[in-house]
């Protein structure tokens, strides 16, 4: 079981308030990722739930019972965090096997867990081996196998892959995905790559400013963003914004095409602009349009083949089913 | 890049500061080993000639030998026992946010700037004075008998002058390296359900070791020559006479250059035992 709520929580450092009153429910076995730029809040929301920063106001609950005053150690959770925090004089083994040594289990059930712990994680080689003698991956599988072992109500991760490489941190990525599938335990995850919250996530739940911004679904964020700042936020490259003249021909203040959703077109197109950096990717080809009257760069993909030089000027359609329209304020309309 | 030609220069541009280094160890141990193995008392007849090796067995056979290692011992022993301790704890201390941070960290050091011989006589004068010191007014406050701490508990007091002198040296190395903890670990170690004292004894202790054994082999080498914390409280009386103070006294008090310098060279071999053995174990914990 792991059900967390939160009730109108605060959090204030002295002055500054950090998050003002926010409720949100993570339901049991759900993936949560909390998403948002740097200072958002992402990882004061994490430790508040943590038990590692008290809240200024409000409640926390776990399952249920209030868990507002509730220790750390007692509140069943276990955190992988963003350094590891490994213990460095410790073994592989002894890291894996110490918060069962505190709950002071038999010596039997500890070692049973650790090798289930070390099977999963493909760790059983390096059991013997200290933190220092392991690379980014394997330290960090460690610190997942020392938060497994405990068999918590929930998961919490924070930043976890951001000191990992590219490849590995793809690899990782399936890997926690898998991991949650096997376990069925609730998990929440920091991150501030949205292509980690898009394709790990079963609720993404955008902060800024320690508010709220949406909570969703991936495909529900990427479809229906509630506002500019989510619709700028999810999506990448980002969605383009255009404002003026051919905004208020939809009835709004800003319109929003994702790149995805312009065709391109050497002749054809209502909008037309010049061709100027391209970047290739193979499968895709991102075109930064300037010269459109629309607004100052448009971002549009086109498939890997299609070969525009700088300085071409082309046409631009986009599909009129995919265009969100923006109110003054910046709320969705429709 | 070293080429050959810069090498030889830089060897060149050292040669100067490498000799004057080298003069400076070697002439007085050259002299110390010289005067070991002759018979030689300035107020009795001056230079005696060559005895061989009858100051090493005497000094060593002498009476006074055993005790004075065992004082030795005990000094060292009870002061890295009482800095090391209470270097950690208060290392802790300060560790924690307070107000006024600041200013008490630079009193906590304080005590290391003071001279041994100006602090050994303010302990002595001051606290431990049993008709005037402070101990003896707080001893009578209540109701009790003045203890006369250099004549009925020396050892102990000596231990604790050298304590309080050596304490800030412990605490700021330990402080340093408590600083360098990763908070995160603590936190982790929270979360594992560590309650205070375990986090303490599995995570903060085994950070600080290798600090400790730092602090623990700068200040034996440096703790096995004091001298003039004895020197102006109890002159070697009433069981505190060390090693290195056995020594002087055999040089100055008897004039017996010979028996002392041998004396020396038991030193110089035992420091560097101490230095070895220690060194060993720094050099274990910088690998790990
Ligand atoms: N202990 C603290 N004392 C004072 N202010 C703090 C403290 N911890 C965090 N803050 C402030 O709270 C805000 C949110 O910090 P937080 O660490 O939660 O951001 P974040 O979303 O995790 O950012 P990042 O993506 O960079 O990790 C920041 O403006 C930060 O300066
Ligand atoms: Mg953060």
């Amino acid at each position: 079981m792991g059900r967390i709520t939160l009730d109108k929580v605060t959090k204030s450092f002295g002055e500054a308030e950090v998050i003002p009153p926010l409720d949100l429910t993570i339901e049991d076995g759900e993936f949560a990722v909390f998403v948002g730029p740097s200072g958002c809040g992402k990882s004061t929301l994490l430790r508040l739930i943590a038990g590692l920063e008290d809240v200024s106001s409000g409640q926390i609950r776990i399952d249920g019972q209030d868990a507002t005053e509730t220790p750390p150690a007692k509140r069943g959770l276990a955190m992988v965090f963003q350094s590891y925090a490994l213990y460095p004089h410790m073994s592989v083994r002894k890291n894996i096997a110490f918060p069962l040594r505190m709950a002071k289990l038999d010596q039997a059930e500890i070692d049973r867990r650790v090798t289930g712990a070390a099977d999963v994680l493909n760790l059983t080689d390096y059991l013997d081996r200290r933190p220092g003698q392991l690379s980014g991956g394997q330290r960090q599988r460690v610190a997942i196998g020392r938060a497994i072992v405990r068999e918590p109500a929930a998961f919490l991760f924070d930043e976890p892959l951001s000191n990992l490489d590219a490849a590995l941190r793809v690899g990782m990525r399936l890997e926690i995905s898998e991991l949650h599938k096997r376990l069925q335990t609730t998990m929440i995850y920091v991150t501030h790559d949205q292509v980690e919250a898009m394709t790990m996530a079963d609720k993404i739940v955008v902060l800024r400013a320690g508010h709220i911004e949406q909570v969703g679904s991936p495909l529900e964020l990427y479809r229906t963003p509630r506002n500019l700042f989510v619709a700028g936020f999810i999506g990448s490259p980002r969605m383009n914004f255009i404002e003026g003249e051919t905004a208020a021909r939809h009835d709004a203040h800003t319109i929003g095409v994702r790149p995805e959703h312009i065709a391109v077109s050497q002749t054809e197109g209502e909008w037309s602009g010049v061709v100027g950096v391209s970047e290739h990717l193979g499968s895709d080809t991102f075109f930064h349009i300037h010269d459109t009257g629309l607004a100052e760069t448009i971002t549009v993909r086109a498939d890997g083949e299609v070969g525009f030089r700088h300085g071409d000027r082309i046409r631009l359609s986009p599909r009129t089913d995919a265009i969100h329209r923006f109110d003054k304020q910046g709320l969705r309309i429709g | 890049m070293a080429t050959q030609h810069s090498r030889s220069a830089a060897r060149l541009m050292m040669a100067p500061a490498v000799v004057l280094l080298l003069a400076w160890m070697l002439v007085p141990l050259t002299m110390t080993l010289w005067f070991s193995f002759k018979q030689y008392l300035p107020l009795r007849g001056g230079d005696l000639g060559w005895v061989g090796f009858e100051n090493y067995v005497r000094f060593v056979t002498s009476s006074a030998f055993w005790p004075s290692v065992q004082a030795t011992l005990i000094i060292v022993g009870g002061v890295l026992a009482i800095t090391v301790v209470f270097g950690v704890l208060l290392a802790m201390l300060l560790d924690q946010p307070f107000w006024g941070q600041g200013i008490v960290r630079i009193l906590v050091i304080a005590p290391f700037f003071v001279m041994p011989t100006v602090s050994a006589l303010v302990w002595k004068n001051m606290f431990m004075d049993p008709v005037n010191g402070l101990f003896a007014h707080l001893w009578r406050a209540f109701g009790a008998d003045p203890v006369s701490w250099l004549s009925e508990a020396s050892l102990f007091s000596i231990v604790l002058i050298v304590s309080w002198q050596w304490l800030p040296f412990a605490t700021l190395i330990l402080l340093t390296a408590i600083q360098s903890l990763d908070s995160e670990q603590l936190e982790a170690a929270e979360m594992d359900g560590a309650p205070s004292l375990s986090r303490f004894w599995h995570i903060i202790l085994p950070h600080l070791s290798r600090a400790i054994t730092v602090v623990i082999l700068i200040q034996t080498i440096f703790l096995l020559s004091i001298f003039a914390e004895i020197f102006v409280t109890t002159q070697g009386s009433f069981g505190t006479r060390t090693l290195t103070y056995l020594i002087f006294q055999r040089v100055l008090e008897s004039q017996n250059v010979g028996l002392g310098s041998a004396g020396g060279v038991y030193a110089i071999i035992l420091a560097n035992i101490v230095a070895i053995f220690l060194m060993r174990i720094v050099g274990k914990n910088l690998d790990a």
